[in-house]
């Protein structure tokens, strides 16, 4: 799976698409490749500008932990990178469009480079176009109705279409709080089964929160243009994750024998649903909405050692 | 690589009588955030505050100097400063906020500023980050079973608690009394047995006593940022330093105690991993 993707990632980048990979050792092969190419090719673009405007470069790296920074940067040395600009699509299911009004959060910043940088094919309230296209890339937020047969075709067409799908949101990876509907409710009763898309389809990246932050989305675009794939690993790796709950901290992480009490999980639960209680996070199942961002927070779960000194400078 | 990278080591302490005299060693933590807060590099800091219950520590946003000094000093058990971090952006406004933690809870900070899926602008708003030297950390219960039951002494007698030369002291109002750190072993929660990093590895700025004199600290600045406002405040004169080769113990220990650290977390990692269970180190 992660091949096909890593090809596709080397289309958006205009690099030449190799044929799969069948083990991983090519698996590491390819990626390594593809990141020394990246490398390579950012390089004379870095240089020149290096040269141009020392002092700005200076002081660009300075704020580098800044995702505008980081974001401004990018947008401005590759910009001529990209003959084939990728295709990204945004196809909404059911969810509060909090992801989407996150994302457009970002148009200050990342203006550029969805104009200059990725062309936007498909979307409610974004393009005016009925017919799905292809795309390269699909961003699907919110969670799929199985009793609406419109949205479980669109998904399929979207997996069809879409080189690349992207659960973009915790309701599209997780359910979150879609998993409670039971029906029973205008305009029609008989939606009750509310799944997240990997339960239906193959999902290839995952981007959880509700909503999902404006930086983190940033940080995501940023990264997929420069093919990024050490930024990206944790999203692929989450990709079929379909079930969260705060009682997963119980489950993974306490009666694991992680837990450390730094409260991360408590501070990342949009609904505070968690609380400290003698140093372990104590779980209100009545207020979590099963987003599944303690779980992802907590460093106990995964911890992106190189990623965090990378962006400390340390 | 026993320190993590960083970019000066130096023994210091804050020349403030008042810190001074409450902190658990040299008060650079409290000094360096009195000194962010009064330069307005910080707007406010959040510490581990006292509560009525003895050593029952709680995450405090604290928005004077007054406040910041009045949570000086260790407290052996949770304060997870993190869980106030919103509030202090989202109610009071904050923009520019200092903290100060174990290294586990400046790692949980680091990765929401790394993937902040779930933390909406809050992420930025971290100014200043400082770390304490971390050995283990105990539920509140075990400092309870081993001060009654092994010191004879009770949580709200004790006015200060320490680790150092291989015993945990208590100071109440009659005497000061250590036990030996193997009697204290096996109370420690069971997250800290995995833990690698001793010398808070990833924070802006990072201290502890270890390696310093009595009433002093060792310092590591790492991030420029860190490393800006730590020199800033010795320029101010809120803080004095001394080279780390001037000093005893000195370097040498530190890195005993750090090396050890790793070794014991790697060997605890790899008995847990080939029983099947999992670690994210
Ligand atoms: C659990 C624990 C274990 C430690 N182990 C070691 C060790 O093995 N070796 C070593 O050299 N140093 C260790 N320290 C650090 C040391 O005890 C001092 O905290 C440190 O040197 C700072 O002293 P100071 O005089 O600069 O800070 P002060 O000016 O006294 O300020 C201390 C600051 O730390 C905050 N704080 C206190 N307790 C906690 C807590 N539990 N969680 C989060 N914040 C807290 C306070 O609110 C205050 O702001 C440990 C600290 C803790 C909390
Ligand atoms: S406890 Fe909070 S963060 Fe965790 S899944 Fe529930 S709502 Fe989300
Ligand atoms: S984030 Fe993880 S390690 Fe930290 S308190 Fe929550 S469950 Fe424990
Ligand atoms: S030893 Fe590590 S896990 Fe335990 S409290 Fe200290 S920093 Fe946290």
């Amino acid at each position: 799976m992660l091949d096909g993707l890593k090809n596709k990632l080397r289309k958006f980048l205009g690099l030449e698409a190799k044929p799969d990979a069948e083990d991983d050792e090519a698996k590491a092969k390819l990626k390594q490749e593809m990141k020394s190419e990246v490398e390579a090719q950012s390089k004379p673009a870095e240089e020149a500008k290096k040269a141009a405007d020392a002092a700005a470069e200076e002081e660009a790296k300075k704020q580098a932990e800044s995702s505008e920074q980081i974001s401004k940067e990018s947008s401005t040395q590759e910009v001529e990178k990209v003959a084939d600009k990728p295709k990204i699509g945004y196809i909404h299911m059911s969810g509060c469009t909090g992801d989407g009004m996150s994302l457009t959060e970002n148009y200050d910043i990342l203006s550029t480079l969805l104009t200059d940088m990725v062309d936007i094919v498909y979307g409610t309230t974004l393009v005016d176009l009925w017919e799905m296209p292809e795309m390269d890339l699909a961003l699907v937020e919110g969670s799929v109705c199985l009793q609406d047969e419109h949205s479980v075709k669109e998904l399929m067409e979207v997996r069809e279409k879409s080189g690349l799908v992207c659960a973009f949101g915790s309701c599209a990876m997780t359910g979150c709080f879609t998993r409670y509907a039971r029906g029973g409710q205008l305009a029609q009763p008989k939606h009750e089964s509310f799944v997240p898309i990997s339960d239906l389809i193959k999902v290839d990246c995952a981007i959880p929160g509700c909503p999902a932050s404006p930086e983190i989305i940033a940080k995501v675009v940023v990264a997929l243009i420069n093919g990024d794939m050490d930024y990206l690993q944790p999203m692929l790796d989450m990709a079929a994750c379909n079930l969260a709950c705060g009682c997963d901290l119980q489950t993974n992480v306490v009666s694991k024998a992680l837990c450390c009490g730094c409260g991360t999980c408590v501070l990342a639960c949009p609904t505070r649903a968690l609380e400290m209680v003698e140093g372990r996070p104590s779980h209100n199942k009545n207020r979590c909405i099963k987003c599944g961002a303690c779980t992802t927070h907590c460093p106990r779960t995964w911890f992106p050692e190189e990623q965090i000194k990378k962006d400390l400078g340390l | 690589m026993a320190f993590g990278t960083y970019k000066e080591v130096v023994s210091a302490r804050a020349t403030d009588k008042a810190i001074q005299k409450v902190a658990q060693d040299g008060g650079i933590v409290s000094a360096l955030l009195c000194y962010a807060l009064e330069e307005n590099i910080i707007e406010g800091a959040i510490v581990a505050g006292d509560t009525e219950d003895a050593w029952k520590p709680e995450p405090t946003i604290a928005m004077t100097p007054e406040e910041i000094i009045a949570a000086a000093g260790t407290k052996y058990t949770f304060s997870p400063n993190a869980i106030r971090l919103k509030e202090a952006v989202r109610q009071y406004g904050l923009e520019k906020i200092g903290t100060v933690g174990t290294p586990c809870q400046i790692m949980g900070l680091r990765k929401m500023q790394s993937y902040p899926f779930s933390t909406r602008f809050v992420a930025d708003k971290l100014a200043l980050i400082i770390g304490i030297f971390c050995m283990e950390n105990f539920p509140r219960d075990s400092l309870k079973t081993f001060v009654e039951g092994k010191m004879y002494s009770s949580l709200d007698n004790v006015n200060k608690m320490d680790i150092g030369k291989g015993k945990f002291w208590i100071t109440d109002p009659e005497k000061e009394s250590g036990l030996a750190l193997k009697e204290t072993h096996g109370y420690e929660q069971a997250g800290c047995n995995i833990c690698l990093d001793y010398v808070a590895e990833l924070a802006d700025v990072s201290t502890g006593s270890v390696g310093s004199p009595d009433g002093w600290s060792t310092v590591f600045t790492r991030t420029d940022n860190g490393a800006d406002i730590f020199t800033a405040a010795v320029e101010a004169g809120v803080i004095e330093t001394k080279p780390m080769d001037d000093v005893k113990p000195g370097l040498e220990l530190l890195k005993k105690l750090a090396n050890g650290k790793k070794d014991k977390g790697r060997k605890e990692i790899e008995r847990r991993v080939n029983m099947g269970l999992p670690s994210p180190f």
